[in-house]
């Protein structure tokens, strides 16, 4: 079983090694690592990566880029790439976040790709500073078997490489994989690299050229719920009366190993824990304080299992699907509430007004393949612009609601692979005249007036033609 | 002096009695509007703003259509999903009226931007219909009696549980506008008759054709009018408003009727309608004699004429049915038909129609459930409509009386019965009152003549018989009056606890009390149905009883094998022969079905007593109605329906007790009760080894009410 492993692995890396050597010439090498520490922690199905590098420049320029590769792959999956920097001594140190930015370069070995990180002052020569690179890898988890009985526990591949993926040389490294339980069925062996309890290390390994590679494969079980999106477009309707309204549409599937054969409720419930281990039963929402109005419903109507905690600082929603998913099995539901106006809509100080709202979604450990928000200003509003932490795609639609008579302006930012970290705050500014809030209103007085006026006329008009 | 000079100042508001009256009358009507419309949403405060039941789902599914898809494509839909492998051409199969009406009325509001869902619409699409409903019945009962009784009609109505159960909220049925049309088409019919305008006629035309379309109960209307218009000529009212009014309303109601596809050519065609087109030939014979009469002033000589002409018309018209009937150009009635007027036909040769519940004949407590003191004041209205005979109350009793009469047939023709039932109980009561008013405001006056203190009882009695009346008439009147008020406000809340008790169920969720007193809610069928509709193929098939069909389309979005829509015996004999199998000959049959997954709904976890076990009877009669191998006694000991341990050895193993009963002998459903003991029926199961060879528990819901197993493909053979 280990050889065939083996002996690929040896072929790559000597490909790799091959391949590196031809691209030495590169101008990035004037940067190297001296320290690399890794830790990937594969315990729910969004693989985090947390990366300690300790850059140094051994070149004779000053230079404040600092570049990350990864493979293509890997790149797919990635949600998202975080880069601190430590900054000042001893205990009183602040963690200051960096810019990472996407970035192609010429001459990238087998369509590796680059993020760069800015680093906020120019890193001089012979001098060396400590990164800390935090990036989600979501799908990265793949169940062998692809699948399974009722009964029996959820089984998944993870690939990587036991060597950093660098354009720069790295003299010391090791990796550190912690897995959710102590089951694991294989690993690749990389001298020297061994396993204690849910840790597997990797290393330390000395001295490795750029673009070292070393793939390896983690066959562990995993039984947490592979909750993912597929699709989620949430509408954020603002009502200058006073209310945020929220609609969630959710398209849930569970995304781990497919469920096959038989279903039984009988062991579903004599058994819990022996029975669909790896099975998704429920979902946390966290939503926002003061929170009102909540429902939970799908195309066929209400959904009763679900409950809400509210306190003065967030509320949790609680829910369940109307049947527990297992592998491959779908759900979709809709969740809205409403939200008090005045937490959320503010003015600037030039007479715009602007949203400030979270763009992810609002379940616990959920990955998002794609991800809608439409924001719906009241009718009458101008000038919309949003300003976004993260790129995303942007354009304008038209709705009409109720009473609405040129439309409502709705401002769609579409993305694609979200994980819990992009629940930030976004903004959306637009100019509004209050004037127009007594628009629907007067409408409604002056369709009762005309009615009651077309009665009196009525009552008073004879209109028969003989006397 | 401050209240003269009040009195000047709202002298320009005072309102004259002529208008005092007119407003309290809209107002009560407005009253009475808004009433019939939120007694009947218990149901969506309740539970959610749901369609209910089952045919329902039908309606709601080709309302979405018609929404979606427009007008034509509705007429000219073909669906797949039902009746695989036949499909059903639905646009041809079914009364457009509903779903039209829904989606105007969707279409309405989108024009005038409120943004609702269609399924809001259809919600409230039958309390806003018996809103209108009240009205109708005000302007009715003013037409046949005088508005009192019209407002009474339209207060008695608003309430009435026998209306009430078809048209709460959700209950999105061709009943919820049906019987507004009913009436309304009754209602301008004897408008045109009382005035014999050509304008009512018209108008009553197309009432019947809003009614045509909307329900096949429009055949009462067709034979009732005809009917009517019979007993007047045989009672020498025959008159030219008469005239005028049924053939204006048989001429354009037939030809309009005919451009519903459903009705098509059987106001020619069927036996169903003959009595109508008879009625308009004798019509005009009567219209010719009459001119005869007129031309000739010799008696002897029409006495003659009048001889032959009647003894040519029988002959003729008589011939004619014959010819008919004999090249089959006519069609005898139907199965339906037969069983009106014979409430035990159904029951020996057409199974399918008396399994449904609603198909039985009425039980008496249902009677007074539906009408309550409606019933002591209908023969009572009856007695002061042939007080006042003229054509308007004929009618109105003879609707009474027929109506009743298939309301004893028919639990579910209780709901025709009620308008005639609430405008006669109307005229009763309001006649009663107004006369016991009358007596009231009259002694009163002479009492205050008679004496400056004329407050206390016992002198006001003595003055009464002081002047030559009956003693203790106004006590007594007083009295009855009180009792009146009483009987009617007893009829209210009785009619407000039945809706909120018996009719406010929407039957797809439902609920039950916990040990805590808590509610506890059981939404089997719908996360069945949703299960089915996010993960099983979308061309799946499903098997179930045909109850379920409407839902398993419309919620689960897939293909059935039966649904609630009847209309083929051998098809549902199909599927009760193979839920009456044993397994490998039940699994020939749905393989032949090309079937995927089988659906079964079970209560025996929950105590649901209308499960597929207590409905299993049914289905071996109807499937051995058409497949003489299915035999009821088969199933039976000693003519006893049982489960457990001494129960018929081909019943413990057919097709539906085993996948009703699967693994259900590990369950322990109640606390020192050996497992597997059903709470439905109460007893222990007898078979609780149960093997399944050919398919596999697919999905079980949370309180076990539905069931689905998923039916495996062939074995390799070899």
């Amino acid at each position: 079983m280990d050889a065939p492993i083996r002996a690929r692995e040896a072929l790559g890396f000597i490909l790799f090694s091959l391949l590196f050597s031809i691209c030495r010439s590169s101008s990035l090498n004037h940067l190297l690592i001296s320290n690399a520490e890794r830790r990937i922690d594969l315990s729910s199905h969004i693989v985090k990566v947390y990366l300690t590098l300790k850059v140094e420049n051994a070149g004779s320029t000053p230079t404040s880029e600092v570049f990350l590769s990864f493979p293509p792959t890997q790149v797919d999956h990635l949600a998202t790439v975080e880069a601190l920097v430590t900054k000042g001594k001893r205990k009183k140190t602040t963690l200051v976040r960096l810019d990472v930015k996407p970035t192609e370069l010429p001459d990238a070995p087998n369509d590796a790709k680059y993020f760069t990180i800015y680093l906020a002052n120019p890193l001089k020569s012979g001098e060396s500073t400590t990164l800390e690179v935090l990036y989600l890898l979501t799908h990265s988890q793949e169940p062998f078997p692809a699948e399974i009985a009722q009964s029996e526990s959820q089984l998944v591949y993870y690939r990587d490489s036991a060597l950093i993926l660098s354009p720069y040389h790295i003299k010391q490294q090791t990796t550190f994989i912690k897995t959710p339980s102590t089951k694991v069925e294989s690993f690749t062996r990389v001298e020297p690299s061994n396993r204690a309890g849910t840790e597997i290390k990797y290393g330390p390994y000395e001295d490795h050229p750029p673009y070292s590679f070393s793939p390896i494969l983690i066959h562990f079980e995993n039984n947490s719920p592979f909750a993912v999106v597929e699709e989620l477009v949430r509408e954020v309707e603002i009502s200058h009366w006073g209310n945020l309204q929220v609609t969630e549409q959710y398209t849930l599937v569970h995304a781990g190993a497919r469920h096959k054969g038989v279903f039984s409720r009988v062991d579903f419930q004599s058994r819990p824990t022996l029975n669909g281990a790896s099975s998704l039963r429920y979902l946390l929402a966290r939503l926002p304080p003061r929170v009102h109005s909540v429902y939970y419903r799908d195309e066929i109507g209400n959904i009763s299992s679900s409950h809400l905690r509210t306190d003065s600082r967030k509320s949790e929603l609680e829910i369940e699907p109307r049947y527990p998913l297992f592998g491959g099995w779908k759900a979709t539901f809709v969740i809205g509430y409403g939200l008090p106006l005045q937490d959320f809509l503010f003015e600037t100080s030039d007479d715009r007004r602007y949203l400030n709202f979270t763009f992810g979604c609002p379940l616990l450990e959920t990955v998002v393949d794609k991800l809608t928000v439409k924001v719906v200003l009241p009718e009458g509003s101008k000038d919309p612009s949003a300003v976004v932490p993260f790129p995303v795609e942007q354009h304008l639609e038209t709705k009409y609601s109720y009473l609405d008579v040129v439309g409502r302006t709705v401002v769609v930012m579409e993305k694609k692979n979200l994980v819990p970290t992009h629940n930030s705050h976004f903004q959306v500014y637009y100019t509004f005249k209050p004037i127009f809030m007594l628009a629907e209103p007067l409408m409604l007085a002056s369709a009762f007036f005309l009615f009651f006026v077309a009665c009196v006329a009525y009552l008073h008009i004879d209109l028969s033609i003989r006397k | 002096m401050s209240n003269s000079y009040t009195s000047d100042i709202l002298k320009p508001f005072k309102l004259k009695t002529k208008q005092q009256e007119l407003l309290i009358r809209v107002l009560i009507l407005c009253l009475v509007y808004i009433l019939a419309f939120i007694t009947r949403l218990f149901s969506v405060l309740r539970y959610e703003s749901m369609i209910h039941e089952f045919d329902p789902y039908f309606n709601y599914r080709t309302t979405l259509y018609v929404t979606q898809h427009g007008f034509y494509d509705f007429w000219n839909w073909f669906d797949y999903e039902s009746w695989y492998p036949l499909g059903r051409i639905v646009g041809g199969t079914l009364y457009p009226g509903l779903m039209v009406t829904a989606a105007l009325i969707y279409r309405l509001l989108h024009f005038l931007r409120f943004a609702v869902h269609i399924r809001e619409v259809c919600v409230l699409t039958a309390p806003f219909f018996a809103s209108n409903t009240t009205l109708v019945a005000y302007f009715f009962g003013k037409e046949i009696w005088d508005s009192g009784a019209g407002l009474v009609a339209a207060i008695l109505i608003a309430v009435c549980p026998g209306y009430i159960s078809r048209s709460v909220a959700g209950s999105y049925d061709n009943e919820g506008v049906a019987i507004f049309a009913l009436l309304f088409t009754f209602y301008l019919f004897v408008k045109a008759v009382n005035t014999g305008s050509l304008a009512w006629g018209l108008a009553s035309a197309f009432g019947y054709f809003y009614m045509v379309s909307a329900w096949g109960g429009y055949v009462f209307i067709i034979n009732l009018i005809p009917l009517y218009v019979l007993v007047l000529l045989i009672t020498g009212r025959y008159s030219m408003r008469l005239y005028v009014a049924y053939n204006c309303l048989y001429i354009l109601g037939m030809l309009l009727a005919m451009q519903i596809r459903f009705v098509g050519f059987q106001h020619v065609q069927s036996g169903e309608h003959m009595a109508a087109m008879g009625v308009f030939f004798l019509m005009q014979v009567f219209y010719f004699l009459d001119w005869v009469k007129h031309m000739l002033s010799d008696t002897n000589l029409f006495q003659e004429f009048l001889r032959i002409t009647v003894t040519c018309a029988v002959a003729v018209g008589g011939i004619a049915l014959g010819v008919g009937m004999a090249s089959g150009y006519i069609s005898p009635w139907t199965g339906r038909f037969y069983s009106l007027l014979d409430p035990t036909y159904a029951k020996d040769h057409i199974p399918i129609i008396a399994s449904v519940s609603e198909h039985q004949p009425t039980a008496w407590s249902s009677f007074m459930f539906d009408f309550h003191i409606l019933l002591f004041l209908f023969p009572a209205g009856l007695y002061f409509c042939f007080k006042r005979l003229s054509d308007a109350t004929i009618f109105i009793v003879m609707y009474g009386l027929t109506s009743m009469y298939f309301a004893g047939v028919m639990v579910r023709l209780i709901l025709v019965a009620t308008p005639a039932v609430c405008l006669i109980s109307a005229i009763a009561v309001s006649a009663t009152v107004k006369n016991l008013t009358v007596l009231l405001r009259s002694k009163t006056k002479v009492a205050q003549i008679g004496s400056t203190k004329g407050t206390s009882s016992a002198k006001a009695s003595s003055k009464a018989s002081l002047d030559q009346s009956q003693p203790f008439q106004k006590n007594g009147a007083m009295a009855l009056l009180f009792g009146a008020f009483y009987l009617l406000s007893r009829y209210a809340t009785h009619c407000t606890w039945v809706t909120s008790e018996a009719y406010s169920s929407p039957s797809i969720v439902l609920a039950a009390r916990g040990a805590h007193g808590n509610r506890v809610i059981f939404d089997d069928y719908r996360e069945a149905y949703f299960w089915l509709r996010q993960n099983t193929p979308l061309d799946a098939k499903v098997m179930s009883w045909w109850d379920y069909g409407y839902q398993i389309t419309a919620m689960g979005n897939r293909t059935v094998i039966v649904d609630n829509n009847t209309w083929n015996n051998t098809h549902i004999a199909t599927v009760g022969r193979a839920m009456s199998s044993y397994e490998d000959e039940a699994y020939e049959i749905i393989r032949s079905l090309d079937v995927d997954y089988v659906l079964v709904v079970f209560g025996g976890v929950t105590g649901y007593s209308s499960d597929d076990i207590n409905k299993f009877l049914w289905m071996v009669r109807i499937g051995g109605g058409v497949f003489p191998v299915i035999k009821e006694p088969d199933y039976l000991v000693n003519g006893e329906y049982r489960i457990d341990k001494g129960a018929a050895p081909k019943m413990l193993n057919c097709l539906m007790y085993k996948l009703s009963y699967y693994r259900f002998g590990e369950m322990m459903t109640e606390y020192g009760k050996p497992p597997g003991y059903d709470r439905a029926r109460g007893v222990e199961i007898g078979n609780k080894d149960i093997k399944l060879e050919h398919l596999e528990e697919a999905f079980t819901t949370s309180n076990w009410i539905v069931r689905i197993y998923k039916v495996k493909p062939p074995n390799n053979r070899w």
